[in-house]
């Protein structure tokens, strides 16, 4: 599809746009309507059509799985289209357009013989689709062979036949019924401004759009290919990734390929997939005003991450995403909203990558993340914890129903083999103090309903999933995979009070 | 030929490149042919902690790609191993689930019905391949090194799903750590955690359950500890790098990947295994290779000893 419509475009523009430039000087008997000329510009802009079909049938009929179609992506199939169809158009009203002729007549036959007008006439009609409001097919052969005599003395030299423009021709050869119409309309001027403005209209977006990349990639891949595996400045990193971002296509190659795409599926944040992340990355770069709401979701979008590297791998513009990821969730880590994500190990690429940020930096979010679950847990603030007889939330055991091996919370009979063996609680001298609740104490708070108690206890964040309370419980409760539960029932909690559906543009 | 879909997961192509390497150069010289599907996704492991479903389908999207070309899936990394294992398992279980599942799989023309099996690349190497025949392509084997063998959790635990080798006293990886000629040591903390899924969550606590098994590991004499699983090696080089230099702590306990001590027996190329991009150096493991001249010392002395029983016995 690219290379349709890239090749198609650029030889269009370098061929038939700057012809007077370019064309001319390389051939010296250039006319845009002899060949191999006019059959050339025919077919680039036939191989552009099909590109750009090729991009709606994959956009908008075939509907690629994960690939997204932004208003962007829409201009500009719009723009490219109009130029082209305007332009087939237009080469097609000229053909059927009888002023044109005439025009042409007058400047170059020096042809005044009504009889020898008429045969010429007669022979355009027939064989270069003219349509005539005086003439009608049949002509008879004695008329056409005068004609083409003097078309082969006057005119053949700059006009090669129409045929060769395959899709003027084709589309002159469907609208001749209204021929004359078309030419009294002075369709022709009108298309041709089309045409022209279509052309400067891309010129002017061009800047502002995804056709920007075609600076933008050819700059990043060759920074890129020149940058060694070394550290850059912050300076230079920034001003790398500010290309890097222009250099985007929203081609969707690195959504195709993205290792967590699956998340979608549960959690509803467009800014999972890279292509979509790189576009808020673009809003928030241009220093566009962002509400809370949209920046917690796009924390949320470069978190969820699993930091494989995927994406810059693929990206044919050559784009470090990964670091842009990097770069991107470390700043908004830092305005203070608090992310739950920190809390599972898609964290463990943060924790190698620590030396990148400072000390005080790298603790605050998983602090943060930390407090605000322990703020919605009001049973953990109170001294005494003395719990009245009928707190219990039916809410809380219904919830742990996600795999229906939760469930075996209910057969625990206290005997704590799950804490004696748990590696977190023998690492502490005073478990309790550091850790909250102690697992038998998880399974039972999970039994009583006490949903704060188990939220708000650090031994839920500090598993390791290591199993070893689950593989020895002697009555066959899964404590491992209870505390799981409880994590995604903290979180979705976690995330229904502080996280509203944000409408996307 | 034996045939697998190579799951190699996320942390392996982008941190520890030395391990697919390795891996792809010791199952060739055994006759596996690894298959390569490149629609393969996360397996929804460090997910589990924040939405069960994204984890589930995020395994069983991959289980129903490698079914989709009736591949039996084997993975390197333990974490996907047992996060597949566990999809699996709850697939095959919960008749509700596996249809949910598949539904959404549906949209993209994926079914997983749970006719394929997921395997670890210990076993395979141990049961399927089987240790005579690995020792069948070994050119040389080690000479005095000893091997603090890790086994890692969630291949061993929760048993029950994952069937990895018996729970308790697990003798699987010792027995292929003693097939190249190394010392496999008893440790008390063999069995215990590497502390990796901490890391980057809470890490003063991951650096202390590190060190102390580490620790054990270097009290029992072992040169080496050795694992097969990227998130147990990262933590042991790269992370107990950081904590050296972090806690003042000397000499470390280097770690080697499975795949690397057994390359270096089969004699593939240094550079294919990826010696060099360990964090703590391990090149000084080389030089306990037995040489050729010892080799030969070595067969001499069997075949005297083979000799000398045959005429005992003939004179019995």
């Amino acid at each position: 599809m690219h290379i349709f419509i890239y090749g198609g475009f650029m030889l269009l523009l370098l061929m038939h746009a700057l012809d007077k430039y370019i064309t001319v000087a390389l051939w010296k008997d250039y006319y845009s309507t002899i060949n191999p000329f006019m059959f050339l510009r025919d077919l680039f802009g036939a191989l552009v059509i099909v590109g750009v079909l090729i991009a709606i049938y994959r956009r908008f009929i075939l509907k690629v799985p994960r690939l997204f179609s932004n208003a962007m992506d829409i201009y500009t199939i719009i723009i490219v289209a109009i130029i082209m169809l305007s332009g087939i158009f237009l080469e097609a009203t000229k053909m059927v357009a009888y002023s044109d002729y005439k025009r042409m007549v007058n400047e170059y036959s020096g042809l005044s013989d009504p009889g020898e007008l008429k045969s010429l006439e007669a022979y355009w009609v027939k064989e270069f689709g003219v349509v005539s409001p005086n003439l009608k097919e049949p002509f008879d052969e004695a008329l056409l062979q005068k004609g083409k005599e003097l078309h082969q003395s006057s005119c053949e030299s700059c006009h090669a036949r129409p045929q060769w423009a395959f899709a003027g021709y084709g589309t002159a050869k469907i609208i001749a019924p209204i021929g004359l119409g078309i030419d009294r309309a002075r369709l022709p001027r009108v298309l041709w401004f089309i045409h022209i403005l279509a052309c400067f209209a891309g010129l002017a977006y061009l800047p502002f759009s995804k056709m920007f990349h075609i600076f933008a990639s050819s700059i990043s891949l060759l920074a890129n290919g020149v940058i060694g595996k070394g550290k850059l400045a912050p300076a230079n990193r920034a001003t790398l990734q500010a290309m890097e971002l222009d250099a985007c296509t929203h081609c969707g190659t690195c959504s195709l390929r993205c290792s967590v795409i699956m998340a979608f599926e549960e959690i509803a944040n467009r800014n999972i997939f890279p292509s979509e992340k790189i576009a808020s990355i673009k809003a928030l770069a241009s220093g566009k005003e962002l509400g809370a709401q949209e920046l917690k979701h796009i924390q949320e979008g470069v978190y969820l991450c699993s930091n494989c590297y995927r994406c810059t791998v693929v990206c044919p513009a050559g784009i470090n995403l990964q670091d842009l990821w990097f770069s991107v969730r470390e700043t908004l880590l830092q305005k203070g909203y608090p992310e739950f994500l920190v809390l599972s190990p898609l964290s463990f690429y943060r924790g190698l990558m620590k030396e990148e940020t400072g000390p005080k930096d790298y603790e605050k979010p998983l602090i943060q993340a930390r407090e605000a679950i322990a703020a919605q847990c009001d049973l953990m603030k109170r001294k005494d914890k003395v719990l009245p007889l009928t707190s219990t939330e039916r809410k809380l055991q219904s919830g742990l129903n996600l795999s229906a091996q939760a469930k075996t919370f209910s057969v625990c009979f206290g005997c704590q083999t799950c804490t004696t063996v748990c590696p977190v609680v023998g690492n502490y001298e005073n478990p309790q103090e550091a850790l909250g609740l102690l697992p038998h104490q998880i399974m039972h708070a999970a039994g009583l309903g006490i949903r704060d108690l188990a939220f708000g206890s650090n031994m839920l964040w500090d598993c390791l999933t290591c199993y070893q309370c689950q593989e020895q419980c002697p009555q066959g409760v899964h404590v491992t995979d209870v505390l799981y539960e409880l994590k995604n029932l903290a979180v979705k909690r976690m995330r229904e009070k502080t996280l509203q559906p944000v409408e996307r543009k | 030929m034996m045939e697998f879909a190579l799951f190699l997961g996320c942390t392996i192509p982008a941190r520890l490149n030395q391990y697919e390497s390795s891996s792809r150069a010791v199952l060739e010289k055994l006759g596996v042919r690894l298959i390569d599907i490149r629609e393969f996704n996360c397996c929804g492991y460090p997910l589990r902690n924040i939405d069960f479903k994204v984890f589930l389908l995020s395994s069983a999207r991959n289980l129903a790609l490698a079914e989709k070309k009736n591949l039996n899936v084997m993975a390197l990394c333990k974490c996907c191993y047992g996060s597949l294992k566990k999809a699996d398992y709850l697939l095959k279980e919960n008749a509700s689930l596996k249809e949910e599942v598949n539904t959404t799989l549906e949209k993209e023309g994926l079914k997983y019905e749970g006719r394929i099996e997921v395997k670890h690349l210990l076993p395979v190497l141990h049961k399927d391949i089987g240790l005579e025949a690995i020792k069948g392509k070994m050119a040389t084997t080690f000479k005095g090194v000893k091997i603090a063998t890790h086994y890692g959790c969630h291949a061993l635990r929760p048993s029950q799903v994952v069937g990895f080798d018996d729970p308790v006293a697990p003798s699987l990886f010792d027995q292929l750590v003693e097939a190249t000629g190394a010392e496999s040591m008893e440790w008390a903390m063999k069995l215990e955690c590497c502390g990796a899924p901490l890391w980057g969550i809470n890490d003063r606590l991951s650096m202390d359950l590190t060190l102390k098994k580490l620790n054990d590991g270097k009290k029992s004499g072992a040169d080496y500890v050795c694992a097969a699983c990227p998130y147990c090696h990262i933590q042991f080089d790269k992370v107990q790098k950081m904590i050296l230099s972090q806690r003042n702590v000397n000499h470390p306990l280097p770690s080697i990947l499975y795949t690397q001590l057994l390359g270096l027996t089969m004699g593939i190329d240094r550079k294919v295994l990826g010696l060099e991009m360990n964090e703590i150096p391990i090149g000084g493991i080389e030089e306990k290779l037995k040489t050729e001249a010892e080799l030969a010392a070595e067969r001499e002395l069997a075949q005297q000893k083979e000799t000398k029983e045959e005429t005992e016995s003939n004179k019995a």
